[in-house]
């Protein structure tokens, strides 16, 4: 059991000191995710109509629901942010929800969890230094008093390592759980019901499965992107707002209020969404 | 020496699963904690049935925050259950 705690080698490439290089269980399925999610994607945005139908419904609907989101959290400025916090949406969710096919979900081992906060402490750090610029970003560390800089240092650090420890030890609770209630069915079942195979296991714990292998991934993803949404709308905030007081309804259009200094991540924006432009003339 | 029969890995290995059992005391006061903010939550939504989103989403970025806490503790019971580093130290 105490291999379920760290990463399942499944093949060496070189060996060497620790290890060496090795192919783990959780790479294979992080690669497996990536991909099925890229071939969605293609899927769905092959054929492009006016009238969506069939997957590019689907993809629609969350593009439209990502982008939403990432406005109503993070502001206008920040949209450039959308298709990053979409992607890690998508990927934990179906990360976490592993569990459901019968496999270990690769959030639940440390590597994973770490790597991917590991990119949102990189993001928070770099959109600090771009939006603050490096004397006003090593300035804010002695904001309000200059005593404070070794908390706030500390700050920084024990945000990253407290995202990847909550959806890890989320998703490794959740999987031990259903672990340890599979294992009891299946004695309850063979040995002290005396059956051939062990039924039990078949519909008893579908409202565990419910819980831990659908709400659960659901919500830890969610809490995962909202976090790092807040924590990086937080790290590029300290400028002067100039633009955020319109009603949240409002679309913006081609290259209002966005500024190419403001972007990192890919430099594409909401109106380059395919067929964005399209629709606003059709409500027009 | 040993006159009572139990081995001192058995002995260290019990206490550590003590150890992980009182940890997760946390529980108790974070349950207490989420308790409070989700009625507090809802009490706010029935008061204004308009701002059920908003009030939703900060919900579950409190309960998440609270949530950390526990969660340190259920690592800290799962390692000592699980991939105890105690034992190890043992004189051989």
């Amino acid at each position: 059991m105490s291999e379920g705690l760290g990463a399942r080698v499944i093949f060496r490439i070189v060996g060497g000191p620790l290890d060496g290089v090795v192919i783990t269980e959780t790479t294979i399925w992080a690669v497996i995710v990536s991909i099925g999610l890229i071939i969605f994607a293609i899927c769905a945005t092959r054929k492009l109509e006016r009238y969506p139908k069939g997957l590019q419904a689907v993809a629609e609907l969350i593009v439209e629901y990502v982008y939403k989101f990432v406005h109503d959290t993070m502001g206008k400025r920040n949209m450039s942010f959308a298709p990053y916090i979409g992607t890690l949406f998508l990927f934990l969710l179906f990360g976490n929800a592993l569990g459901l096919l019968g496999f270990r979900p690769f959030t639940a081992d440390m590597n994973a969890t770490f790597a991917m906060s590991a990119l949102v402490f990189m993001l928070i750090q770099i959109n600090s230094i771009r939006s603050r610029g490096f004397g006003h970003y090593l300035k804010h560390f002695a904001d309000p008093y200059p005593f404070m800089v070794p908390i706030k240092v500390l700050e920084e650090f024990t945000f990253p390592i407290s995202l990847a420890f909550r959806i890890f030890g989320n998703i490794l609770a959740g999987v031990i759980i259903m672990e340890l209630a599979m294992e009891g069915l299946k004695s309850l079942s063979l040995h002290t019901l005396h059956l051939p195979i062990p039924l039990l296991q078949t519909v008893l714990p579908l409202p565990l499965n419910l819980f831990f292998d659908i709400f659960e991934p659901i919500l830890q993803a969610f809490v995962f992107t909202m976090l790092t949404m807040s924590f990086i709308a937080k790290a590029i905030l300290s400028r002067p707002e100039t633009d955020d007081d319109e009603s949240p309804g409002h679309e913006p259009e081609r290259g209002e209020g966005f500024n190419e200094d403001d972007l990192f991540v890919g430099g594409a924006d909401y109106s380059d969404v395919r067929g964005y432009g399209e629709k606003q003339a059709e409500s027009a | 020496m040993d006159t009572s029969g139990i081995s001192p890995q058995a002995f260290v290995l019990g206490l550590s699963a003590l150890g992980a059992g009182i940890a997760m005391i946390v529980g108790f006061g974070v349950g207490i904690g989420q308790g409070i903010a989700t009625g507090k939550a809802l009490e706010s939504i029935a008061r204004q049935p308009e701002a059920k989103g908003d009030i939703q989403t900060t919900m579950f970025i409190g309960l998440a925050m609270t949530e950390t806490s526990v969660i340190f503790a259920l690592i800290i019971a799962i390692i000592l259950v699980f991939a105890n580093p105690l034992v190890g130290l043992l004189p051989q």
